[in-house]
């Protein structure tokens, strides 16, 4: 029901520049995640878009509606915050019914609509309460039936699940992806630095970084098609490990060779110029296996494992000074700890990355 | 000696007594009376443990024991004896009150200054706090309706005589009367009303002191409800009175009820302005009048007084409790 568009919009605060050119199409119906490191600006694009921060470079779009300067409540959006920000002296009921109330609907508006997201939350039963009565889930949906009530264009959610204990926030997550399904054609931006919550909500991730966006994509895009180093490792988990080498044969298939001169192999094509180019490969944890002396791409002294039952890490000894290679092996692999071990990967999961980006875009 | 050198040997001693009676009392608790050795050692420790904050708490109940419920009992047993203490004459002095047109009348205007002084010195605080918080030179303003609080009683009503002052080339108000070719008028004598001029005195001490808490309050208002009543469309009149004042609705109770407590205390105001002439007495100033003359009303008044706040009080702290949780 409602595209944004934003165009080269920044935020500074005063000297200092927190966000720069931020170009971004977003379709109606879309659950569009904003994932990136603490601080990189996601909650302030947010409240940017929600109007609660002044934009202070370029435009923002809300279905083709210019609203840069268009008060929040006008906007057609409507926010759930980290903290809930329920108001502490009204019930669920009066909560709910704010916005209706200060928008002059009347009585039975009001109550149908209210009834309405109560139901659907079921939250039905505690429309009589205070705010302090309820336990965190209960609050949260809250927050969202204050939400849904006002029946917006946009729904902005700013970590949301953050305040929640382990085992409500994935109840709470799979509430919201159902709640996504049952209003296909309302667009959501959601921000978090969960990555479950970004892998498993997003329609598209955006991945802010340096101020601006590091990669737009679906979220298996990024996890198999990182744009950068960046994404790379921020995307998975454990992060990708990065391997430096040396380019030495191109074509459909690039060989790299490794510092301890093992020679590997990726799926990712180059071209003739650039033999002899320094390259990172990368690999993530879970596509490591084990290999033989000679198989690409990694022989290391195994420093600390964690038995996970489903998986088994592996945590090598760094080396020359770079962060220490992660892998992952499925099941449970004992007495490896202090023993080396040498590590493989299949062509297609080797990933190649110039001066930071990918080499698979070009 | 000198003062300074006396001051210093009074906080030594007060201090270190403090210390010293602390530490004592507790070791001779744990080595002397309640030794943890000997046939029952446990049962010792068990027993010191019950004694040791009784122990504590001595002093604290000797002091407050002495200076406030032994007054308050021995007021009202005093207040049933006549000037000199040497007969006993029941509930006279009360019946004496009774029937004082005056006494009468420091109840009535007691119970107006109750009415207005705390709510107008809130609803200013509550105004200077809010319209002052985001102004760039708010901490100014702040600081100068702060300042009367710094003022004593006696001062400001000395201030504010000067204010009402006959003389237009003294009182400010006059001299307003005078540019227009009024007559000038003594506000203080204007019957009725000039209670309320004296009210004004108190409201503009108290208005800081209500500000000053209030604005405590206000910024305590998690900012993401304000925000989410930006978002719900709520207008500025709406975000302060729908979202703000109601969250900040307790400390409102304690600032006015602790204005109540104060308001039915204060005598100075009066006492420095009018004298409780031209129908401005109020109980405290009622109370100072007969203090050292007459007969023994005065301890009557002062259990009247009590027994006003009272209820106030209680109401007070019970708020303030409800704050603090």
């Amino acid at each position: 029901m409602a595209d944004l568009k934003l165009e080269n919009v920044s935020k500074s605060y005063g000297e200092v520049s927190v966000l720069k050119d931020i170009n971004l199409d977003i379709q109606s119906g879309e659950l569009i995640v904003f994932v990136g490191p603490s601080g990189c600006g996601k909650s302030t694009l947010l409240r940017m878009i929600a109007g609660l921060e002044k934009i202070t470079g370029g435009s923002l779009d809300i279905d083709g509606v210019r609203v840069n300067d268009v008060p929040p409540a006008n906007r057609g959006i409507a926010m759930v915050f980290q903290s809930y920000a329920l108001y502490p002296h009204m019930t669920v009921r009066d909560n709910m019914a704010f916005a209706l109330k200060i928008a002059k609907q009347s009585k039975e508006e009001i109550d149908t609509a209210v009834e309405k997201a109560a139901k659907m939350l079921q939250l039905t039963d505690y429309l009589d309460r205070l705010p302090k009565a309820l336990s965190g889930g209960q609050r949260q949906r809250v927050a969202i039936g204050r939400a849904i009530v006002r029946d917006p264009k946009v729904f902005l959610f700013d970590e949301p699940l953050s305040n929640l204990d382990a085992a409500l926030r994935v109840a709470t997550r799979i509430e919201i992806a159902q709640l996504k399904e049952s209003m296909p054609d309302r667009t959501m931006i959601y921000v978090t630095h969960d990555q479950v919550e970004a892998m498993t909500l997003a329609t598209r991730i955006v991945v802010l970084a340096n101020k601006g966006i590091a990669q737009v994509g679906s979220p298996l895009d990024l996890y198999e098609r990182p744009e950068n180093e960046f994404v790379a490792q921020f995307i998975g988990s454990p992060a990708m490990n990065l391997i430096p080498g040396k380019i030495t044969a191109t074509g459909a298939r690039t060989e790299v060779t490794l510092e301890n001169g093992v020679k590997a192999y990726s799926a990712v094509p180059t071209q003739e110029g650039d033999l002899g180019r320094e390259v990172n490969i990368g690999v993530r944890p879970e596509d490591f296996k084990p290999g033989g002396e000679q198989d690409c791409c990694f022989t290391g002294k195994v420093a600390i494992t964690e038995k996970l039952g489903e998986v088994t890490l592996l945590y090598f000894e760094p080396q020359s000074g770079r962060d220490a290679v992660i892998a992952k092996l499925p099941g449970i692999h004992n007495g490896l700890r202090a023993s080396t071990v040498t590590l493989a990967a299949d062509p297609e999961k080797i990933h190649l990355f110039a001066d930071g980006r990918s080499l698979l875009y070009r | 000696m000198s003062p300074i050198l006396q001051g210093l040997i009074t906080i030594v001693l007060g201090v270190g007594g403090c210390v010293a009676y602390f530490y004592t009392s507790n070791l001779i608790l744990d080595k002397v009376i309640f030794p943890p050795k000997g046939a029952n050692p446990g049962r010792n420790i068990n027993r010191a443990n019950m004694v040791r904050p009784w122990l504590f708490m001595l002093p604290a109940i000797l002091a407050l024991g002495t200076y406030l419920a032994y007054p308050v009992v021995g007021s009202f047993w005093r207040s049933l004896f006549n000037r000199d203490g040497s007969q006993f004459i029941g509930l006279g002095n009360y019946e004496k009150l009774a029937v004082d047109d005056t006494f009468r009348q420091a109840v009535l205007n007691n119970f107006l200054w109750v009415l207005f002084v705390p709510a107008l010195a809130t609803f200013f605080g509550l105004m200077a706090a809010q319209l002052t918080d985001r102004l760039k030179w708010g901490n100014f303003a702040k600081s100068l309706i702060f300042m009367p609080m710094a003022i004593s009683f006696v001062g400001a009503s000395l201030i504010w005589k000067f204010v009402y002052a006959n003389n237009p080339t003294i009182g400010m108000i006059n001299a307003v009367r005078d540019y227009f070719h009024l007559i000038p008028v003594d506000p203080l004598q204007i019957p009725f009303w000039n209670n309320f001029f004296l009210m004004v005195i108190l409201i503009w001490i108290q208005t800081g002191f209500a500000m000053v808490i209030l604005s405590g309050a206000l910024r305590g208002i998690p900012e993401e409800t304000v925000e989410a009543a930006v978002l719900d469309g709520a207008n500025s009149f709406q975000l302060f009175f729908k979202i703000k004042v109601p969250q900040i609705m307790s400390t409102i109770i304690v600032v006015w009820t602790t204005i109540t407590i104060l308001v039915l205390k204060v005598f100075d105001i009066v006492y420095a302005t009018t004298g409780g002439n031209f129908g401005t007495q109020i109980l405290p100033s009622y109370m100072m009048q007969y203090m050292f003359r007459d007969d023994g009303r005065a301890t009557a008044v002062a259990f009247v007084i009590m027994i006003i706040v009272l209820p106030v009080m209680i109401w007070n702290i019970v708020q303030a409790r409800k704050e603090l949780r």
